[in-house]
């Protein structure tokens, strides 16, 4: 829930050819991701090209760093949860180039996640895939798609789900997910509160989460408590990244800032990513904690969805699809 | 937020000269900073057009928040009304060891971050916490359930009465409660025929006071309300995920909609305490 990190210093001596700063506007739960990142690339551009690099963090909601992006507060990168926020950014004036999703590797997404179940240890009400969540009695945890951007994905991967099972027919993914919401008792506006909701309160049978959220609240709170159940097939979460071109110009900042995104395809930027519980793309490193990660079959937003922003249209703005689950009852 | 109804006198003396000066400071303050961010509320929202205001503003998903939003906060409102005017009178009446203690607690929910009391309240209050694991054999859900918002909102606004009612309680004098004894006046009689009518129009400052802070709550709500569309979503959550979809036009509208019925709430009341005061003066 908490807003944007504080970004105190400012970013005035870009001008310095020997000191630089960076300022990362991100998403929640990457804070550890790119702590770790962000000492690794300092060192490495210290000893490549002899400058110092400071890089500061923000972190909040993925619309709502977003929406400070749009308001003026000069992030150099972003680095948030879906591709849909960063298009956003250009809503009203183009501050970044309308193609950045083509400028780097992998749709620009160096690291990706599905979406998992988190069950109560032994998995008491035997929950196994999809189909179980629907099943009468089962109490579903996850947060508001209308204010999570994490929740988003959650929903879409339900419905790939469903349209996977019934031929792509929509009417039968629409009754799928309706009755997979009506076994939500709580809809946190947030994914850190869901984890709340079910890991403290005891509310709910399975969260549905994000897989590198789902191992955090594992490795905080126990392996003595919880289990991640992997769905037979999921969505391929792609959390993109890019510089904001308005920015860096400005600041004169553009060499570094995208030797920042690029070395995130380096095997070191991998290798962080991968300990941090985010899937690697490389496949070297993939292949390296291949025992950490369960194959599953993975479908994109663009395959079944047509891209973010008509997924956002149908789905989860005003009238949409989820607004008509709650409202036609 | 508190109107007092005066004739507009110029020329009153005062012991700080300059009335120009300070008035000139005091309005361009208001305009600085109430007046101009409340019009952007007007403004920003006045681009949709009057159809697409109304179509936004009427749908059923807004209709049933407000419902939520209003309902919570005035029942939060009034029982701070009852027990705020308890608590004021314990602090006021009496002598204990700890008063000053007491006394200092009252203003510590307007200090504690409302997110931090939100999720204090939820584990409490949850099915499985420390108060509500005695109300749940009974039936009773407290956390994610309406029941829960007014919870969380009599704590953030509960301060207001208390100390609204408190000065104005110290200012009256106990002789005339002793009089009215001494004219035959029974204990119930003194407090409702005396000390009430007294105390009528602070307590109804608090009341508004509650409801207007209550009405805007966002932080601690959205932890124990659960958010459940059509039942227990509250209009500044609903205003936010309008936000989320970079619907700036959209959300100030609820906004503005919220703006307008609670002033006139607000001008209600005030109406009320003007009128009745004005009655009690006279008698």
């Amino acid at each position: 829930m908490a807003g944007c990190g504080s970004v105190s210093e400012k970013t005035s001596n870009s001008s310095n050819s020997d000191s630089v700063t960076l300022l990362n506007v991100s998403y929640d739960p990457t804070r550890e991701l790119y702590e770790e990142y962000n000492a690794a690339f300092t060192k490495y551009w210290k000893e490549t090209t002899g400058q110092d690099v400071t890089i500061q963090q923000s972190h909040g909601g993925s619309g709502s760093q977003a929406r400070t992006v749009i308001d003026g507060n000069e992030a150099d990168v972003v680095t948030l949860a879906l591709a849909y926020d960063i298009d956003s950014i250009n809503k009203n004036k183009e501050l970044i180039n309308k193609e950045w999703q083509k400028r780097l590797p992998n749709n620009s997404t160096p690291y990706t996640s599905t979406i998992v179940f988190l069950v109560r240890k032994d998995n008491p009400k035997n929950i196994k895939d999809w189909d179980d969540l629907v099943k009468p009695g089962i109490q579903v945890i996850t947060p508001n798609p209308k204010t999570s951007g994490g929740a988003r994905w959650n929903y879409l991967a339900a419905w790939g789900y469903a349209l996977k099972n019934n031929n792509n027919n929509q009417e039968k993914a629409k009754e799928f997910v309706k009755a997979l919401f009506d076994n939500v008792p709580v809809l946190d506006s947030g994914a850190r509160g869901a984890t709340t909701t079910f890991v403290e309160r005891g509310l709910g049978d399975v969260l549905i989460a994000w897989e590198n959220e789902a191992f955090l609240s594992i490795n905080e709170l126990g392996k003595d408590k919880f289990e991640i159940v992997v769905p037979s097939i999921s969505i391929l979460a792609e959390p993109p990244v890019t510089v904001v071109d308005s920015v860096v110009d400005k600041k004169n900042t553009r060499k570094v800032a995208e030797a920042y995104l690029e070395y995130l395809y380096s095997d070191e930027g991998q290798e962080i990513a991968a300990k941090n519980y985010y899937r690697p793309r490389s496949e070297k490193i993939a292949q390296k904690y291949s025992s950490q990660f369960t194959e599953v079959s993975l479908f994109t937003i663009d395959e079944l969805f047509g891209g973010w922003n008509k997924a956002q249209e149908e789905h989860f703005n005003d009238g949409g699809v989820f607004d008509q689950i709650y409202i036609k009852k | 937020m508190i109107l007092t109804i005066k004739p507009f006198k110029l020329k009153q003396q005062s012991v700080i000269p300059g009335f120009g000066i300070t008035m000139g400071i005091a309005l361009l303050y208001l305009t600085l900073l109430v007046l101009i961010p409340i019009s952007m509320v007007f403004i920003n929202s006045s681009s949709l057009g009057l159809s697409n205001f109304i179509d936004i503003v009427t749908s059923e998903r807004v209709a049933a928040s407000l419902k939520v939003s209003f309902g919570t906060s005035f029942f939060a409102a009034a029982i701070n009304t009852v027990f705020g005017l308890l608590i004021a009178w314990v602090l006021e009446r009496y002598t204990f060891p700890g008063k000053k203690l007491m006394d200092g607690l009252i203003d510590l929910p307007f200090a504690l971050p409302t997110a931090v009391a939100g999720i204090s309240l939820t584990t409490l209050y949850a099915q499985n916490g420390w108060i509500g694991r005695f109300f749940e054999p009974l039936g009773i859900r407290i956390s994610y359930t309406p029941l829960g918002i007014t919870i969380a909102l009599i704590f953030i606004s509960f301060p207001f009465v208390v100390r609204t009612v408190q000065p104005v309680l110290q200012g009256i004098d106990t002789e005339v409660e002793e009089a009215a004894a001494c004219l035959g006046a029974s204990r119930f009689q003194t407090f409702t025929k005396i000390v009430i009518p007294e105390l009528f129009p602070a307590l109804i400052t608090g009341f508004a006071l509650s409801f207007a802070r209550a009405l805007g709550e966002y932080g601690s709500v959205v932890f124990i309300s659960g958010n459940m569309p059509m039942k227990t979503e509250i209009t500044p959550l609903l205003i936010r995920t309008k936000l989320e979809q970079y619907d700036y036009a959209g959300g100030t509208a609820v906004a503005a909609v919220m703006l307008i019925i609670s002033f006139v709430m607000l001008l209600l009341i005030n109406f009320f305490q003007w009128w009745i005061s004005n009655r009690h003066n006279r008698s």
